[in-house]
């Protein structure tokens, strides 16, 4: 039995320095002098630790700018998508069995296509719209890229408020939108939430369309900025600098897992269960 | 009052849709209405980049293309090995995190970090990682002894793939283990107590109740990563944008160079509607053998 009781242990710690490794060695890398970062054999640990590359972040890239385009972008998306989320959510749960399977199901085929299927076309409406450069480009697109799962998140949330509260509310004399607004979204609070952060997510994850619908340095969001850097020649790449970043730009989603994981999981698994 | 209500429900119905269903049409139906047309032509560089009709020709010239089979084959290896590694390792980790201990809900939230972090730019801290000078999976393999010389991970065809393989599993292995830990959670105390009853040992319990009752959830994780595993584009742009040689560059990757560094918008097209059309036979062949194989 404590055999069993170490194997478990040495299996959770394996866990755990598999899943943080890679990010704990940017945060290392990010704090090390620069001779440190290129020395052979490799030094682990900072020693002095350094703020230098952090400090030098906010003064040779528009990275500030890089982080306020990403949360703009990615905070409206989640809102467009919720907003038209919601009513389609919603008017499912009350939809006969049959088409409520079937559009469900019609949503999850959506979401296995590639994205490079929609690359060409929609790079070609938004340069044809003006639109290279402006968030709404990107804004859209990922707001209607996340409907699927939001709508099966919140489908969920809704389809768990008792009809009876429905009706009582229709007796009562209101309207469809004072019943969405005063019954359903307060009730469905915790899925709007789910969906909400999983859009975010996604959002600010999202690489393809930003980087090339993104052309100016000034508009670019932090994940396209950071990672468009690799097509220079390594020896170019400022590795300190760039860790840095990597870790700045990944931190508010390291935040999010930390105090959502139960929502995410949820939110993840939704579909999965139920098939 | 009933008749006002039904009245009302009526003009509900479908109302709620529309606006998602305007989003959804423009941001993807579309779309892929244009891909599927635009595969059908060829830019003509005298006047200026327009696509005039060219029937067939795209789609045969994509068969005779060398470059689009090596692209399909990486494709394939990619999706083949690192699902294969994702659901073995998803499933081990499921298992692990089914178990009470200490700290659980802390571990689960660790495990789930990868998950949330971006592909691109974590592509770009493990192409830190397996740097050929300076790369800390160099030094390590060194330190335990297992490489003497520093592998070139990047610059050479076979690690670079591998290199791939392992960053994408290493994102993408949580989402596999919360599926199946779902799964695992879903199975009802008594039917493992029943088996235990019967006298049947942990493997066979494994083999005959467990596995059988988490298939389905394997299945569901391992098509939707399949599915985006099919379409990998950020890792491979970020770690080696296709090279060395080629020789991981995957279809999504030769359909953009096609169209955002050769300006050949129909074949670029043609290339991305192909592997679609390839990967959706796959699927339904694989749906098909199911049925039958339930079936009988």
């Amino acid at each position: 039995m404590t055999g069993r009781r170490a194997g478990l242990g040495v299996a959770v710690a394996a866990l755990v320095v598999w899943s943080l490794a890679p990010a704990v060695w940017q945060v290392l890398t990010a704090l090390k002098p620069d001779r440190d970062i290129t020395r052979t054999p490799t030094v682990y640990l900072p020693d002095p630790v350094t703020w230098k590359h952090v400090e030098a972040l906010w003064e040779r890239k528009p990275f500030g700018v890089y982080l306020a385009n990403s949360a703009g972008i990615s905070g409206a998306a989640t809102l467009l998508s919720l907003v038209l989320a919601a009513p389609a959510a919603s008017a499912l749960g009350r939809s006969p069995e049959r088409s409520r399977r079937t559009i469900l199901r019609a949503l999850v085929v959506l979401t296995l296509f590639p994205p490079i299927l929609l690359l060409f076309p929609l790079y070609e409406a938004v340069r044809a719209l003006g639109g290279l450069n402006r968030p709404l480009a990107l804004i859209v697109p990922y707001a209607a890229l996340s409907l699927p799962l939001a709508i099966w998140i919140l489908e969920r949330g809704f389809g768990q408020i008792p009809a009876a509260v429905e009706e009582a509310a229709i007796l009562d004399g209101l309207g469809p939108l004072s019943r969405v607004v005063r019954i359903q979204l307060p009730l469905a609070a915790p899925s709007l939430v789910t969906a909400a952060i999983l859009v975010f997510i996604f959002s600010w994850n999202e690489f393809m369309l930003a980087l090339t619908f993104m052309t100016r340095d000034q508009a670019k969001t932090v994940t396209a900025g950071i990672a468009s850097v690799s097509g220079s020649s390594m020896f170019e790449i400022p590795w300190g600098q760039l860790s840095a970043a990597i870790v700045i730009a990944t931190l508010p989603l390291v935040l999010l897992v930390l105090l959502f994981e139960r929502r995410i999981a949820s939110g993840l698994t939704r579909g999965a269960i139920k098939g | 009052m009933r008749r006002a209500r039904d009245r009302v429900r009526r003009r509900e119905r479908w109302l709620p849709f529309v606006p998602a269903l305007l989003l959804v049409t423009l941001v993807v139906a579309l779309p892929i209405l244009g891909v599927v047309l635009l595969s059908f032509t060829r830019v003509e560089l005298e006047g200026g980049l327009v696509p005039h009709w060219a029937g067939l020709r795209p789609a045969v010239r994509l068969w005779q293309d060398t470059r689009f089979f090596g692209a399909l084959r990486n494709t394939v290896v990619f999706t083949g090995s690192s699902v294969l590694l994702e659901t073995l390792l998803g499933v081990g980790i499921a298992f692990v995190l089914n178990r009470s201990f200490p700290g659980r809900g802390l571990v689960r939230s660790v495990v789930l970090i990868p998950w949330a972090l971006p592909t691109a730019v974590m592509a770009l801290s493990f192409s830190w990682i397996f740097n050929d000078s300076f790369g800390v999976a160099n030094d390590l393999l060194r330190r335990v002894g297992l490489a003497k010389e520093p592998v070139a991970w990047l610059s050479e065809p076979l690690p670079a793939m591998a290199a791939i393989v392992l960053s994408d599993v290493w994102k993408t292995v949580p989402f596999v283990a919360l599926i199946v830990l779902a799964g695992l959670q879903g199975i009802p105390e008594e039917v493992l107590e029943a088996a235990r009853v019967d006298g049947l040992g942990a493997w066979q319990r494994f083999r005959w109740v467990v596995f059988p009752l988490l298939l389905p959830s394997i299945l569901v994780a391992a098509v939707f990563r399949a599915a985006q595993a099919w379409g990998a584009f950020d890792i491979v742009y970020v770690m080696t944008g296709g090279g060395p040689g080629g020789s991981t560059e995957t279809v999504s990757l030769y359909a953009f160079q096609n169209f955002f560094r050769y300006l050949d918008f129909g074949y670029a097209a043609a290339i991305a509607t192909h592997a679609t059309l390839l990967a959706a036979m796959i699927a339904l062949v694989g749906t098909l053998g199911r049925r039958r194989r339930g079936a009988s």
